[in-house]
């Protein structure tokens, strides 16, 4: 790879690593404007003023916020995440089984649906205009548009209740087999895909179609290749940074915006982890979540540019 | 079958519906008397504990937050589970009274302030080590430390001391406590291996089951502890699960699909949804919970008795229980207590919606203007919708009522017990001593409605150092009257206990010290084979 590749690629990472800087800055300002206090959360309506007095005192809640920042980012970048505010328990190892389980449910929901999408994106533009991608656009969108609750519970009546096939209840254990677990991540899985479909397959359409315009596309027409070649082999590799962007954005989505889907499924992914630490003010667990979804993010979509960049000929071989 | 047959026949088999009755209704349905005696018969068959196979409870209430240390419980997951590996040392029953669990008996001295509970002998915890009255005496130590985090801290306040006396112990009160028997069935007193102080969250009891698996949030796996004193009784399946389910239609859904055998917290709104899926049974059970809207009696405008009364009067108590509980309740009476408590009178008057005497005391009252009432989703389910059909009862008197809704997330630390008038609820105490002092006492920590009444503290401080149940029940009757009179709570509504079991489930309990048959389903009920 040649240098200015190196150089951008070397500029983005750097760009990164300062974004989740300034976004745990945030964080921590933002869990601070929350109302009540952990304490007041973990003793709740049956708390005695004596008891959140000692509790209080135990968590070192009276210390000043930007000396407890120091403390913090100090702890992260030697890898101890703290612990728990509200079980005392380590958050680094609670916190690895539930970023396991959530990876794995956005794993198998990428599997199903980037090879889908981008394939249904490829057949619609084949058959651009005709019956074929108007059925594909307008099934895509209709399951796009279905809030993801209501295909949730859809699926679990129709499915789980009526037909039997697959558990409504998605909860997953060490010790269950491969196949016990895909058994059981059946039904998120298919609300995932059906959520995340449309979006992909629409904008490969949309970035396909736009390098079918351009000259060398006619070109390839004229040369006598059939439709389908010209896709796959002169606009497809064209239109690459563009569905990688949105893929990317997609994954995204599929790790760290799946909460409703984890609660519908009684999934114990991230997002239901974060939420309960929420309502228990439990601020270190919160933290080091909203930390962990920043960095998703901000790598995927490194990742998405990074492609960019490589992607592109005048990039890779500079004049 | 058709359903309405199965969901009969299953009455019958609860006692809920007389064989007569059922005969009729069968008929009706154009089946056959032989036919439908089969369907008897086979249902009430069913009954006799059957042993073995695994128990699956799908839960409201818990969270990833919760842990295995009897201080911290709060929510109804850890707590139920709780109830299934860990033991008090009594155990109030369905009717109310008090039966023996990990002591044998108990007795007080003539003035009620030293107690003295003989411990159980041949009673094993799961690490396999003999229970004895120092684990007991460990135990209440390390949930009455003032450093304690202990849920129970409160209960324990009135303890001065608590100690070994060869095979019994001994608690020594600060106050004269007719009730302290009752005090030791709190979910957080469960007798642990040197009170649980070496590791609080070992999660080692007494109980039928013993902690295999413990994954808060998710999951909670059980399995029979071989050495278990009281196995005729508890302890029918070989292993009991409780799966977290926290969204409403999955627990249904979960049920429905026979992933788990039963359900709490059945919604008001789809109960009779839920009722019509063949195979479920709805176990609906009147209890001590019910909801409240609190005004401060020393904050103005509410520090006015005539507004209080006003307030109270422009309450359609029926109306709230058939549209906000769905006839799954009973009224209040403007005081926390009724028949599930020992003691109850139950010849005080019921205070009924009355817009004339609303509007004549809101009158008298000099009010002028509109009421602020604070509310929110969480103060109770249909809480806003309550608020809301308040508004409308109180404007046919007069009464301007501004319902103001508040976010979920901070609602118990700024809004309950905070701001003058709002929404909230009552989970019921064992006893109407407990209840009165946790809320309603000038002293108490709760006093959420700021009730300050020399003459109502002082019978509650009489009533608890007296041994005659006459006298006492006579003392909470005036206590009763005083707070529906003079205090600033509105209870329009005690709410049941909603829960719901699949065909499988045999051995149900009606209990109403707390839902799930007072927190001991999964030990007192069976598989049906």
């Amino acid at each position: 790879m040649s240098t200015p590749v190196l150089k951008l690629v070397a500029q983005r990472i750097a760009m990164g690593i300062l974004l989740l800087l300034a976004v745990s800055v945030l964080i921590f300002a933002g869990t601070q404007i929350l109302p009540g206090d952990v304490a007041q959360s973990i003793l709740g309506q049956s708390a005695t003023p004596q008891a959140l007095e000692n509790l209080r005192r135990d968590m070192g809640l009276n210390d000043p916020a930007y000396i407890r920042y120091l403390h913090w980012l100090g702890g992260i970048l030697t890898g101890d995440l703290g612990t728990a505010l509200s079980s005392g328990q380590d958050i680094a190892s609670s916190l690895k089984g539930r970023l396991w389980n959530t990876l794995f449910l956005a794993f198998w929901a990428a599997i199903v649906s980037i090879p889908l999408a981008i394939g249904l994106g490829l057949l619609a533009v084949r058959y651009r205009n005709g019956f074929v991608d108007k059925l594909i656009s307008g099934l895509g969108l209709a399951s796009t548009s279905l809030p993801e609750f209501f295909t949730g519970y859809l699926l679990i009546y129709f499915v789980a209740v009526r037909l039997q096939w697959f558990p409504s209840v998605s909860t997953v254990y060490e010790g269950m087999s491969l196949g016990e677990r895909l058994s059981a991540i059946a039904l998120p899985v298919t609300v995932l895909t059906l959520v995340v479909l449309a979006h992909m397959m629409r904008m490969t359409r949309a970035a396909i179609l736009n390098v079918m315009q351009s000259a060398y596309v006619e070109t390839a027409e004229l040369k006598g290749l059939s439709p389908l070649q010209i896709i796959t082999r002169h606009a497809f590799p064209n239109a690459i940074a563009p569905i990688v962007n949105v893929v990317m954005l997609n994954l995204a989505f599929l790790v760290v915006g799946v909460v409703v889907v984890e609660v519908i499924f009684v999934y114990p992914g991230m997002g239901q982890y974060l939420v309960d630490h929420v309502a228990k003010r439990d601020v270190p667990v919160v933290q080091a979540c909203g930390l962990i979804f920043a960095a998703v993010y901000v790598s995927l979509n490194i990742i998405a540019d990074i492609v960019a960049i490589v992607s592109n000929p005048r990039l890779r071989h500079p004049k | 079958m058709s359903n309405e047959l199965d969901y009969l026949s299953r009455r019958v088999a609860l006692g809920k519906l007389s064989r007569r009755d059922f005969l009729g209704r069968a008929a009706a349905l154009g089946v056959t008397t032989v036919f439908a005696n089969s369907l008897l018969t086979s249902a009430a068959l069913a009954e006799g504990p059957v042993k073995g196979g695994t128990l699956k409870a799908g839960m409201q209430g818990g969270a990833s937050t919760d842990s295995l240390d009897p201080a911290t419980w709060q929510s109804q997951v850890p707590y139920k589970f709780g109830r299934q590996w860990g033991e008090q040392l009594v155990e109030i029953q369905p009717d109310g009274t008090l039966q023996p669990k990990l002591a044998e008996e108990w007795g007080s001295s003539d003035d009620a302030k030293v107690w003295t509970f003989k411990i159980r002998k041949g009673v094993q915890f799961h690490d396999g080590k003999d229970m004895t009255p120092d684990d007991v005496v460990a135990t209440m130590e390390r949930h009455s430390d003032a450093n304690s985090k202990s849920g129970a801290l409160g209960v324990m306040g009135g303890i001065a001391s608590v100690k070994k006396d060869g095979d019994t112990v001994v608690f020594t009160l600060k106050e004269a406590n007719a009730d302290l028997p009752f005090l030791m069935d709190d979910y957080h007193l469960m007798i642990q291996p040197n009170g649980g102080k070496d590791k609080p969250t070992a999660g080692i009891g007494t109980g039928p089951y013993k902690v295999v698996t413990d994954e808060p949030g998710v999951r909670h796996i059980g399995t029979k502890f071989a050495n278990y004193w009281n196995g005729d009784k508890r302890g029918h399946a070989e292993q009991i699960e409780i799966i977290v389910i926290n969204d409403a239609t999955a627990r249904t859904s979960a049920l429905q699909s026979g992933q788990v055998h039963m359900i709490n917290r059945v919604e008001p709104k789809i109960v009779d949804l839920v009722k019509r899926v063949p195979g479920v049974t709805i176990q609906n059970v009147a209890g001590k919970g019910h909801y409240v809207f609190i005004a401060h009696c020393n904050t103005a405008p509410f520090d006015n008795v005539d507004l209080r009364l006003a307030l109270k009067y422009a309450m359609n108590r029926e109306d709230m229980v058939q549209k906000i509980l769905r006839g799954y309740g009973s009224v209040g009476n403007d005081f926390p207590i009724n028949k599930a408590y020992p003691l109850f009178s139950d010849d005080i008057e019921q205070r009924a919606y009355d817009p004339d005497k609303a509007a004549f005391h809101f009158k008298k009252s000099g009010h002028d203007g509109p009421v602020l009432l604070r509310t929110s989703d969480v103060a109770f389910p249909g809480a806003v919708d309550a608020a809301q059909l308040y508004q409308q009862s109180a404007a046919k008197a007069g009464i301007t009522i501004e319902v103001k809704r508040e976010p979920g997330d901070g609602y118990w630390s700024e809004v309950w017990n905070k701001q003058p008038f709002s929404e909230s609820y009552w989970g019921g105490r064992p006893t109407q001593d407990q209840m009165y002092s946790t809320a309603y006492l000038s002293t108490a920590d709760w006093n959420d409605t700021r009730f300050f009444n020399e003459k109502f503290d002082k019978l509650l401080i009489t009533a608890r150092g007296e041994l005659d149940e006459a006298k006492r029940k006579a003392m909470y009757r005036n206590m009763s009257v005083i707070v529906r009179d003079e205090g600033g709570v509105i209870v329009p509504m005690f709410n049941d206990f909603i829960d719901a079991t699949s065909a499988k489930v045999g051995g149900w309990v009606a209990d109403g010290n707390q839902e799930m048959s007072g927190g001991y389903a999964l030990s007192r009920c069976w598989l049906n084979a």
